[in-house]
């Protein structure tokens, strides 16, 4: 059978390969994608304690489907905000988006 | 009214008067006098009703009339204000009231009351020509306080209250000399009269400091009608040899010295002759003056203390006599040769208080407060008389235009016809001071002194008082020669003419008491008419004293030197000066020659004190005190100060308020600035960099919970 | 090695590699592609897991619009972005041990607790894994309702608010918020 550590060690490299490209992409849709990434690797988790610990209890299922409703949501929000970044400002390179700067 | 309270409210009216004049009747001439006579009249009254009182208490030397009351708290004690009538201050009271009264009533008519204001006549100087004096009701004022003075000196029953009274009268002296402010001489007199007699109040002050430190109290009957007192004063000595009772009333004598003018302190009467006649009558002559011989008088026990009838007399005494009798043949010499007729009358009066002075100097209480008395009758009633004189004078020339003094003597003659009255009271009053036998008073007063020096042996000062007789009657018969007999002498003295009756009154009434007033003394035993009245002045005025004094012995001596001196004078004085022309020079000059000049520069005292008293005071005030003490060393001081406050402030500004404070509230914000400035370099606008530092101090914390922690 | 496991690791592995190649591809669209790859291994994970109809949904929302979504934006903000520049950051390497470190903290944090080391799953779930169940308590007011209603309200908002910031600059109010 398969231990559950597995699915949670695959789900931690899943979460860590998602945090690099967060880190580490300069264009605003890469990073957007490494979030995609992270969020599956939690998906994942979630399911993964739901059927190995309590599968009576459908509250695992459900807060996982509440997490793919928040995913889209976010996903749909920050891509419209790269489109709108990038009509006004003709970049998706976020080093370049630094208003912020002192 | 019982007589401690009407003593008490003698000097008041006078007082109030001076108030009600110069706040509210000084616009009107007529309610000025009235108030200032209306006052005086009142005191008047009551000083005669305290006088009867007086007179007929028995033994009133040992129960005065007195009343004293606390004043001025001084820790436990308190200094009093009182009144006490003993006989010598009774004997006063009666002179000065009368002088007084006479002399306000006189000044009326003196100042022309009733004439017109002439236009070219200002305030400040003299009128010209008869015109109403311009500041008259402000004269009735400055009298009135002195008055109020005089009254409040002679009813005073303490040294203290005696002397407020003399710097009162001190006050309205020189007001009044400088009452004509607008002339020169009159400024410079004022000021002069009022720095000497200072210098004597300075001695007198200190003495009674002294005697209170000494005693404990400054009241005449604590001290003087104490034996005690007066005992413990005589034998406990002081400084310089002398006792405290001689150190004592040789500093109060010192103010003698200046108010009644003796010598050294004589050279501000004179001057003093600037002021109007009515002030040089009451001031100069009659009361102020003889405020000094009162004090002289009433400190009698002080200065005899120890001193036993007949014997040596005590250091005191004998300083009293030797200035008495030495000014009084100074002055003489000096009155010869003056041709000024209110000056001559002024050496007159300062010879006639030494002479007052030498009687108290030998003992002969009772001789110096008789001619006391007397002196100011006729010394006033001859002053009076020389104002009517001038004013006679000034009338004469103002219609004949003609610009000479009106004083001086060389220009009268034959004002006998047109003057008799003033002529006739001045008559009186001048034989009066020359002594003449029997019918005036100073006769019966002077032979009262030479017959106590010649009886006690005293004959150094009964030859110098003789020669200063002589001397007296000389200068007199002089004075009336000049002034009323022979022939005019300038087309004034042809147009002068008689004056008022309220001139004229007073001068009646005043040669009445220089008649009458020496038969209150007739000696007991003197040659036919002696008994018929009894001595009162011996019997009355000796009862002040606490051991009453001996009646001198008649001696023929002195009462042959006496009368012979003074018709001899007489004589002399008329001879010399019958047939004085007009521009004639003086007889006098060709016969004593450069003494003359001597006796009328005064033996050149004004100039011996100019320039080694008052000139050295003036270097000191002006360039010692004022231009460097003042100016150079304390400005000095003050603007270094200021310039070392100056410059500590600037360095302290420069190098620590700048910098130090300053770059300290800088830096405050300075070092925030650039802590920001630097800080914010974290801030890069990349969001990526931020979530790297999220992770990493993520990856830390786990590490620590992993690693660290068991 | 049962043929389960077997199969897990051969789809832990594509996954794996698929989610590396998201993260290093250099071209976007490549980048994308290799997301749904990604994507579809997660979701034979869930079928694993017997999560069936999670795995259909994850096929239907992942795969079917959120990966359809990026290539959209990844074409429509391509102009610039045609291979120019560098992929990554120049401090790319502290990321990289960042995660690194995470990862070994999340792995030593799994192996420290035993019971994750069992071998299988402790009891059988339901013949059709708890569908009938899962869609019951979606809609039962005392168990899931309301938070099934606020991500319905979620995705409105996220909806209106997607088409507000997306709009075009000509409107009268930007997006910018």
């Amino acid at each position: 059978m398969i231990p559950l550590s597995w699915y949670l060690i695959l789900s931690a490299l899943l979460f860590c390969v998602g945090a690099f490209g967060v880190l580490a992409r300069r264009n605003a849709v890469g990073i957007l994608m490494g979030i995609e990434l992270m969020l599956n690797a939690v998906n994942l988790n979630l399911v993964a304690f739901w059927r190995y610990l309590t599968p009576g209890l459908i509250a695992g299922q459900v807060f996982t489907l509440i997490v793919f409703a928040v995913a889209a949501s976010e996903a749909s929000v920050g891509l419209a905000l790269i489109i709108s970044i990038y009509r006004r400002r003709s970049t998706v390179v976020v080093d370049e988006i630094n208003l912020m700067k002192w | 009214m019982r007589p401690e309270i009407l003593t008490l409210l003698i000097p008041l009216p006078p007082l109030l008067a001076f108030g009600l004049i110069v706040l509210f009747t000084n616009r009107s001439n007529r309610l000025s006098h009235s108030v200032a006579i209306g006052a005086m009249l009142l005191s008047w009254g009551m000083a005669m009703a305290v006088f009867i009182a007086a007179v007929t208490a028995p033994h009133l030397g040992e129960h005065p009339i007195e009343l004293s009351f606390p004043w001025l708290p001084t820790g436990a004690t308190a200094l009093s204000i009182g009144v006490l009538i003993d006989p010598l201050s009774a004997a006063t009271l009666f002179f000065v009231a009368w002088t007084c009264l006479a002399i306000f009533v006189y000044s009326v008519g003196y100042h022309n009351y009733g004439q017109p204001r002439e236009a070219h006549d200002r305030a400040g100087l003299p009128p010209h020509g008869g015109g109403l004096e311009p500041m008259y009701a402000r004269f009735f004022a400055f009298i009135s306080l002195f008055a109020f003075g005089m009254l409040t000196l002679v009813v005073s029953d303490n040294l203290l209250l005696l002397f407020v009274g003399w710097e009162i009268m001190g006050l309205c002296s020189y007001l009044l000399i400088g009452f004509w402010f607008g002339k020169d001489s009159a400024k410079k007199a004022m000021v002069k009269a009022f720095m000497t007699t200072r210098i004597g109040d300075v001695f007198m002050l200190l003495g009674l400091a002294y005697l209170y430190s000494a005693t404990g109290t400054l009241n005449y009957r604590a001290i003087l009608a104490n034996e005690e007192v007066l005992h413990h004063l005589a034998t406990t000595p002081a400084f310089l040899g002398l006792s405290i009772a001689g150190a004592c009333g040789i500093l109060l004598f010192m103010g003698t010295v200046g108010k009644s003018a003796q010598f050294p302190l004589h050279v501000w009467l004179p001057d003093a002759m600037e002021g109007p006649t009515p002030v040089s009558a009451m001031i100069h002559a009659a009361t102020m003056v003889s405020a000094g011989v009162y004090l002289t008088l009433r400190m009698f026990p002080l200065l005899s203390a120890g001193w036993e009838e007949g014997g040596a007399l005590t250091t005191p005494m004998l300083v009293v006599s030797a200035v008495g009798a030495f000014t009084a043949l100074f002055a003489a010499t000096i009155a010869v040769a003056q041709n000024d007729i209110k000056r001559v009358l002024a050496y007159s009066t300062i010879s006639q208080l030494g002479y007052m002075v030498a009687a108290v100097g030998i003992g002969a209480f009772v001789a110096a407060a008789f001619h006391l008395i007397t002196h100011a009758f006729f010394k006033a009633l001859l002053f009076l008389g020389s104002g009517s004189v001038i004013h006679g004078m000034e009338h004469g020339e103002h219609e004949t235009h003609a610009h000479t003094d009106p004083q001086d003597m060389l220009n009268m003659g034959g004002l006998r016809s047109k003057m008799p009255a003033t002529f006739w009271t001045f008559l009186i009053g001048g034989l009066a001071l020359a002594g003449f036998p029997l019918i005036t008073a100073g006769f019966w007063s002077k032979d009262e002194i030479f017959a106590d020096a010649f009886a006690n042996g005293r004959l150094l000062v009964f030859g110098t008082l003789a020669l200063a007789a002589l001397l007296t009657a000389f200068y007199t018969m002089r004075q009336i020669t000049l002034t009323f007999l022979g022939q005019p002498r300038t087309q004034a003295a042809g147009h002068a003419h008689e004056s008022k009756w309220t001139m004229t009154l007073p001068l009646i009434v005043l040669a009445v008491f220089a008649v009458a007033a020496g038969w209150a003394g007739i000696p007991e035993d003197f040659p036919l008419i002696g008994g018929l009245l009894p001595n009162w002045m011996h019997d009355f005025v000796g009862g002040t004293l606490l051991e009453h004094p001996h009646p001198v012995a008649f001696s023929p001596i002195p009462l042959l030197t006496s009368i012979g001196v003074s018709l001899l004078g007489l004589l002399g004085g008329w001879l010399v000066y019958r047939n004085a022309k007009a521009g004639a020079p003086d007889p006098l000059i060709r016969a004593l020659g450069p003494v003359h000049t001597l006796l009328k520069r005064k033996y050149y005292f004004d100039e011996l004190y100019e320039r080694f008293v008052v000139a050295p005071a003036y270097w000191l005030a002006e360039t010692f005190t004022y231009k460097f003490l003042d100016g150079k060393v304390i400005d000095g001081v003050l603007h270094t100060i200021a310039l070392v406050a100056g410059s500590v402030g600037t360095y302290l500004r420069r190098y620590i308020d700048l910098p130090v404070v300053n770059g300290a509230g800088d830096l405050v914000g300075e070092s925030i600035k650039r802590a920001g400035r630097g800080g914010r370099v974290i801030q890069t606008g990349r969001v990526q960099g931020y979530l790297v530092v999220g992770v990493a101090f993520v990856a830390l914390l786990l590490s620590y919970v992993l690693l660290v922690r068991p | 090695m049962t043929v389960l496991q077997i199969v897990f690791l051969v789809t832990g592995f594509v996954t794996l590699l698929a989610g590396v190649m998201v993260v290093a591809s250099p071209k976007l669209v490549h980048a994308a592609l290799w997301l749904i790859v990604s994507l579809a291994g997660v979701a034979v994970l869930f079928v694993l897991l017997n999560a069936n109809f999670l795995a259909v949904v994850q096929v239907v929302v992942y795969i079917g619009a959120i990966a359809i979504l990026i290539i959209f934006a990844v074409m429509l903000t391509r102009r610039v972005m045609a291979d120019t520049g560098p992929t990554h950051n120049p401090s790319w390497w502290l990321a990289l041990i960042s995660a690194l470190v995470l990862l070994g903290g999340l792995l030593a944090l799994i192996l420290q607790v035993p019971a994750f080391a069992q071998a299988g799953p402790t009891a059988q779930p339901a013949a059709d894994s708890g569908l009938s169940d899962l869609g019951t308590a979606l809609v039962d007011v005392n168990r899931f309702l309301l938070p099934f209603e606020v991500a319905s309200v979620l995705l409105l908002a996220a909806l209106i608010g997607a088409m507000a910031i997306a709009r075009p600059a000509d409107a009268a109010e930007e997006g910018g918020e």
